[in-house]
């Protein structure tokens, strides 16, 4: 069974249509990226996914290990094995990234019956792959992203993915404002994740993300829909001529 | 014929009245300090008998009509309610700190903690300390705001029993005291309590106190504190006012700020149907820091009044407010601060904030922060916000798993952590800490 399949999918913003029919099967194991010109949906994609409720989807279904997404409540969609590393992770003032960290792992866990960890239990595991992304203690003890550079945020994005060990995860444009030693510390981190059971969704506007990430397959988008599917050499392609034909496709 | 103009009066004034003259014709004050005592009685009864409870046209109570809370005059509390028995409320205690205890006005000396006090540190009762009549008793009344404040006149007129704290030069009383408030009556009663406090020039001194009360009844509480920090010292002043969800609770509190020397009040303000909680603080002495500082959460029908008079009377000297108002339901919450800037008080450094979050579709908040600037080397500011909690923060928790309850809990704590992160001592602190969550917790859950 595929990990998820969005089939004819519609949303629309306000009275802004912006997904016109998208459909898109990812199997567990695969890594598929999802590029395109700015405006054509990638990151509305992503948002309706994660519930977010500004969007209204006026079509069409997403399936998420069989389990229908769209009448999933956020905090469910996640409990479900849904994660979404943001494009610009937000400030938390007040809220303790420790605290944060457990009482989603927590939530996430009671959600699936399974008991709470211990705090011992806890505290090793996050000192161990804190680490591994260069999360310094100071950082943890913070609020969350609070004061964190947009490099900091990102790989905050990845420990919570590590931590929360999701069936399918969705990066939306994890590489924007990364500078290329950023870059390598997130790609490994989103590397050792991959796992034949596990999925990912890689959306990015620039091919160098794949040169890191590489997918198993990659999708071109445009205007709410994807137009063009082929191995990972379509992202070479797209680098060397660019968006330009897709944007005049009124397809 | 000669026809004096009457006041319209509410039956509850009209009793009130009748109380006061009772209470004038009453047992006085023993000692030096009759004379003095006996005069501030008769004023603040003609004062009340002019002016009445204090209303919507008087702009200091614009949002809170005292007329419309206060409908019936609850006798004052003359003997000790039902302490005992299984729906008997109990006091707080906080952990480390040494508790004095009221009950329905009157110190318990069964529930207090009197022994082995510190070296350095005085607590007498008021009475005993009138009948002496010497020392940090003689300041009794002289805080007073010259604007009439019928609260603080009915205090003057009625207060029975009380303390007297008195912390000697340079001493540092690092046990914090706790003075509880305890209503245990089963009809409705009033209580006048009164206190002084003088911290000694580079004294430092934690005082706590709390305010509780048997759930169910419509008591009233009035009360008065009067803190002298001298200079050089070091005062925190912690307050929990958790009375019962159907009492009324006034509180005046009063301080003066002596040179060099710091002052840091923090309230934390659950109970109460309704309550107002007026601080008049001044600072006396140059190159002194006030931090004054609350939290309060509201829920069902609840109405809570902070209102803030802060005088800035000399140079160098610096405040911080900070007031957070969480609002659920169909609740009330009023913010009125007011930063006064004297002429010669240059280098002045104010800056007060306060912030609601408004959870309940018909919650209120009203918002008043006056600045009143006669210096012109001054640095002052204030803000204001009211909203409901943030969509995206909202989302990005609930996209981590939490539902949303849990996530509304976390950004709430978040937001009134704020200004709990201020109580200096860590036990109070995180007693209170612990309080806000269970609240959160209870009415989020």
């Amino acid at each position: 069974m595929a990990l998820l399949e969005i089939k004819n999918l519609h949303a629309q913003i306000e009275d802004n249509q912006i997904l016109r029919g998208l459909d898109l099967v990812v199997n567990p194991g695969e890594v598929h990226a999802i590029m395109g010109p700015n405006g054509s949906g990638k990151s509305t994609l992503s948002y309706v996914l994660a519930g977010k409720p500004d969007y209204e989807v006026t079509a069409g279904e997403a399936l998420l290990d069989g389990q229908n997404l769209l009448e999933m409540d956020p905090d469910a969609r996640a409990a479900a094995g849904l994660f979404l590393a943001f494009q610009y992770p937000i400030e938390i003032p007040g809220v303790a990234t420790m605290t944060f960290l457990r009482t989603a792992i927590n939530a996430q866990r009671k959600a699936r019956g399974e008991a709470e960890l211990s705090t011992p239990d806890f505290l090793r595991l996050v000192k161990e792959k804190a680490g591994d992304l260069g999360i310094t203690q100071d950082m943890l003890r913070r609020g969350v992203n609070v004061g964190f550079s947009g490099g900091e945020k990102k790989r905050n994005e990845i420990l919570q993915m590590t931590l929360l060990q999701p069936k399918l995860c969705i990066l939306d444009e994890t590489d924007s404002g990364l500078d290329i030693d950023a870059l390598k510390v997130v790609s490994e981190g989103v590397n050792a994740l991959r796992a034949p059971d596990r999925g990912m969704v890689v959306i990015t506007h620039y091919q160098r993300l794949l040169n890191h990430i590489v997918p198993d397959v990659v999708h071109v988008m445009n205007k709410g829909r994807i137009v063009r599917s082929g191995g990972k050499e379509l992202a070479l392609e797209l680098e060397a001529s660019g968006y330009a034909g897709y944007s005049q496709d009124a397809a | 014929m000669n026809v004096q103009p009457q006041p319209i009066r509410t039956a509850a004034e009209q009793a009130l009245l009748a109380l006061l003259e009772r209470r004038l014709a009453g047992p006085a004050v023993d000692g030096p300090l009759a004379g003095r005592i006996g005069e501030l009685r008769r004023a603040a009864h003609a004062a009340f008998a002019a002016n009445g409870l204090p209303h919507r046209r008087v702009e200091e109570w614009k949002y809170t009509d005292l007329r419309g809370f206060l409908r019936e005059a609850a006798p004052a509390a003359t003997a000790l309610g039902i302490s005992d028995g299984a729906s008997a409320p109990s006091a707080v205690a906080f952990p480390g700190a040494r508790r004095i205890l009221f009950v329905d006005g009157q110190l318990s000396p069964a529930g207090s903690d009197l022994a082995d006090l510190e070296p350095g540190l005085t607590v007498v009762p008021l009475a005993q300390a009138m009948a002496v009549g010497r020392g940090t008793v003689e300041k009794f009344g002289t805080l007073a705001p010259q604007r009439y404040d019928g609260v603080l006149a009915l205090n003057t007129a009625f207060f029975g029993d009380g303390l007297v704290i008195q912390i000697a030069d340079g001493a540092k009383i690092e046990r914090p005291l706790h003075v509880a408030h305890l209503v245990t009556h089963d009809h409705p009663v009033a209580t006048y309590t009164r206190r002084l406090v003088e911290v000694g020039e580079g004294a430092a001194f934690t005082l706590v106190e709390s305010f509780e009360g048997r759930s169910g009844v419509p008591y009233q509480v009035n009360d008065a504190l009067e803190l002298f920090v001298g200079d050089t010292g070091h005062m925190d002043y912690v307050r929990l006012q958790d009375d019962s969800e159907t009492a009324l609770h006034l509180s005046t509190v009063m301080v003066d700020i002596g040179r060099d020397a710091k002052f840091h009040a923090f309230g934390l303000t659950t109970g109460a149907i309704a309550s107002r909680v007026s601080l008049y603080g001044r600072f006396s002495g140059t190159h002194s820091h006030a931090g004054i500082r609350g939290v309060t959460l509201l829920k069902d029908r609840q109405h809570a009044d902070v209102t803030l008079l802060l005088d800035h009377a000399v140079a160098h000297c610096e405040s911080r407010e900070l007031f957070k108002t969480v609002l659920f339901d169909e609740t009330r919450g009023v913010f009125q601060g007011k930063i006064v800037v004297r002429p010669d008080a240059q280098k002045t450094d104010g800056r007060m904030m306060s912030q609601a979050l408004l959870i309940g579709e018909t919650a209120e908040m009203d918002n008043k922060p006056e600045l009143e600037i006669f210096a012109d080397d001054v640095q002052c500011g204030h803000g204001a916000t009211a909203g409901a909690l943030d969509e995206d923060l909202l989302f990005y928790l609930k996209a981590r798993g939490l539902p949303a309850k849990e996530a509304e809990a976390l950004l709430i704590q978040a937001f009134v952590g704020e200004a709990l992160e201020f109580v200096e001592e860590e036990g109070l602190r995180e007693a209170l800490i612990a309080r806000a969550e269970r609240w959160l917790n209870a009415r989020t859950g």
